[in-house]
């Protein structure tokens, strides 16, 4: 009988093995290493070597130069996350409710994006949104946009390459979340008193909560970091945070900057999404 | 209250009454025809089963008086009001559903409290206290409706919805998912709190017991249709088609022809024997028709045996089967015509058993028997253990 219990219990941390390992390796290693670069003193260079000295003022550097972008990013990720939520809620609400025979068919329709290339998908809005192209020419013809405006380089871009790009990973939570609603519920709400409007606040939308967490999650965190977007659709005032920190990386070769600026980011995110988690009183998705 | 459920119901305006009434209620998904033409008054303050196996369009019926379909025509008026395309949100009534339907994400005191809610009514507090008291949960107040029992949850649909006092209540199946003791003492409290609060109900079920225990009109509907409606005793001693016969309790139909028709008994042959059945349990057109007895009714003894049935006396059977139940020994007789019929005979202890193959004689009272149509299925609504 113990014997049992004590090969069942060691099995279990045997399968737990290549697991751990993993993470090791291509988590804890890399996290370690990141924060490591971090505390680099910032004279040295990658041809010359770095030399580890806690020059913690890395981190306020990067924050006084790059505050900008920062705040962008997080601006713009939170943007282009409720747009995805007003979006992808309708749409989730559509497949999962009224798509009857076609719910397949829409889902996988919402999945398909996939099939190419972010960046091909991300460059092909540069043609869309380009300066004579159909979209900006229209917007001209109505006046919303003035005779010289334009869509590319601005803002509007960004956000809206980020809402395309981040749509499905916001669609699918919802719909899971959504479909496994019994029907009956909302006939319910309707039966004590409670009109369409009513019963969706007070039924509906409560018990997709953990659709609209995770969905919102999934969107954030991804378009916060995301740099394609910015630099496609773009100019450098819609620099996200993403591409400073690869630019550092990749053509300053500033390594511990770069490095402190993914730390600042990362923490702000965790902190946030903690902070989120909590407020919306579903502990326990984490 | 004054209103009586059998009396034929006016086909004129419904201004004065102030019960349900449903008139010509037809309700078509496609070519098929869930319910077709239904009439049915419920009058104020009582409490009626649907009863039919599933499919019958009790169901459909229900859900038409709650708002949740549209009838395809017809009209539905509740206290002269017509409510035929009223919006289930804006109708004084209110449903307690099959598989309770309890809000997930609040607890039993917001689960009870939501339809005040959102009609703003003030006291809420001491209305959901009230309720809850009365089906005995004031203690489970802050649990989710996940903590409770199956039965406990069934209460607090009940308490969710009686809470309201709608003007009529709809019970679709609630007690079908509960086990049978516990739906045994459910029926009990359900008929004492409507008889505490006095309010209109309307119960959907396919089992038939529960409707007789429940309910002070039974509607027994077949296809779409009301087959026949009134006293739960009444349609049991009294079946006007097989198809009741059989749905409620079990039925012996014999195929008879029709001798002579007096103004208060008619009499039939059977298989060569001569029974009597008074007017008024006969329903019958035509020259044939099936002799319909209950197998409680038979009287089972040697052949000879004087046994208090004066009239008719079916000599010639052969057991076939016995089973002892222990309140009661079911026996299986085979008539010289080849039918097998069933007969109940209490265990009183005065009686001996019967064994296979003991030659018999069959008798019964003529005023338990009744005539039914000749066109009708003998096993319409039959095997309804399958459906359970």
């Amino acid at each position: 009988m113990s014997e049992t219990v004590r090969k069942r219990g060691s099995t279990g941390y045997f399968l737990l093995i290549p697991g751990v390992l993993w993470l090791a390796l291509f988590f804890v290693v890399p996290l370690y290493s990141l924060v490591a670069t971090s505390l680099f003193d910032p004279s040295g260079s990658d041809l010359n070597g770095y030399e580890m000295t806690y020059h913690w003022a890395n981190y306020w550097d990067a924050l006084q130069s790059y505050w900008q972008p920062l705040v962008r990013s997080l601006a713009y990720g939170a943007l282009a996350t409720l747009f995805c939520l007003l979006l992808g809620y309708v749409l989730a609400y559509a497949i999962a409710f009224k798509a009857g025979r076609w719910k397949n068919l829409m889902l996988v329709l919402v999945i398909a994006p996939f099939f190419t290339s972010f960046l091909v998908r991300t460059l092909s809005w540069k043609l869309l949104l380009a300066d004579d192209g159909f979209i900006v020419n229209t917007l001209q013809f109505v006046h919303i946009l003035g005779s010289d405006g334009r869509l590319l380089a601005t803002p509007v871009a960004v956000i809206a390459g980020l809402t395309y790009n981040f749509l499905p990973f916001m669609v699918l939570p919802l719909y899971a979340s959504i479909d496994k609603i019994d029907g009956r519920l909302i006939e319910a709400s309707s039966d004590l008193y409670a009109n369409p409007f009513v019963g969706f606040f007070k039924v509906t939308w409560p018990l997709s909560l953990p659709g609209v967490v995770s969905g919102t999650l999934l969107t954030f965190i991804p378009a916060v970091g995301d740099y394609i977007n910015a630099q496609l659709l773009g100019s450098p005032n819609q620099r996200m945070i993403g591409s400073v920190i690869q630019s550092l990386f990749t053509d300053a070769n500033d390594y511990p900057a770069a490095a402190a600026l993914s730390v600042i980011l990362m923490v702000l995110i965790v902190g946030m999404v903690l902070f989120y988690v909590r407020r919306a009183g579903t502990e326990d998705l984490l | 209250m004054s209103q009586v459920v059998e009396q034929e119901p006016t086909a004129t305006d419904s201004e004065g009454y102030d019960g349900l009434r449903l008139r010509q209620v037809t309700k078509s998904f496609g070519s098929f025809h869930a319910v077709s033409s239904l009439d049915l008054d419920v009058p104020r303050g009582s409490f009626i089963a649907l009863l039919g196996p599933s499919g019958c369009g009790k169901t459909t019926t229900l859900r038409m008086v709650a708002g949740l379909e549209t009838p395809t025509s017809g009209s539905i008026t509740l206290a002269g009001q017509d409510i035929t395309y009223a919006k289930p949100y804006q109708r004084p009534v209110n449903t307690v559903f099959q598989s309770y339907a309890l809000f997930p994400h609040l607890d039993i005191f917001e689960n009870v409290a939501f339809g005040l809610r959102r009609r703003k009514r003030k006291d809420v507090d001491t209305a959901v206290r009230e309720m809850l008291d009365l089906v005995e949960l004031d203690s489970q107040a802050r649990k989710k409706p996940a903590q409770l029992s199956g039965g406990q949850q069934q209460r607090v649909a009940l308490a969710r919805a009686l809470i309201n006092k709608p003007e009529v209540l709809l019970l679709d199946e609630p007690l079908g998912a509960l086990d049978l003791k516990l739906r045994r003492s459910m029926q009990l409290e359900i008929k004492r709190i409507q008889t505490e609060v006095g309010l209109t109900f309307v119960h959907v079920t396919h089992d038939q017991e529960e409707a007789m225990t429940m309910a002070d009109t039974v509607a027994v509907m077949n296809a779409g249709v009301i087959e026949q409606m009134g006293a739960p005793a009444d349609l049991y001693e009294n079946p006007q088609s097989t198809f009741v016969a059989n749905f409620l309790g079990q039925s012996n139909l014999i195929e008879g022809t029709i001798q002579s028709r007096a103004a208060d008994v008619v009499t039939v042959d059977m298989h060569g024997i001569g029974v009597s059945i008074p007017t008024e349990r006969c329903h019958a057109d035509g020259d044939k028709g099936w002799v319909g007895i209950r197998p409680e009714k038979v009287l089972i003894g040697e052949p000879g045996e004087a046994l208090d049935a004066p009239g008719n006396t079916i000599p010639g059977g052969v057991v076939t089967d016995v089973s002892f139940v222990g309140v009661s020994t079911q026996y299986l007789v085979r008539m010289p015509w080849g039918q097998e019929l069933g007969v109940f005979e209490q265990n009183t202890g005065r009686r001996r058993m019967f064994a296979t193959g003991e030659q018999v004689e069959l008798s019964w009272r003529p005023e338990y028997a009744f005539l039914l149509d000749f066109s009708q299925d003998a096993s319409a609504g039959a095997q309804k253990a399958d459906a359970e």
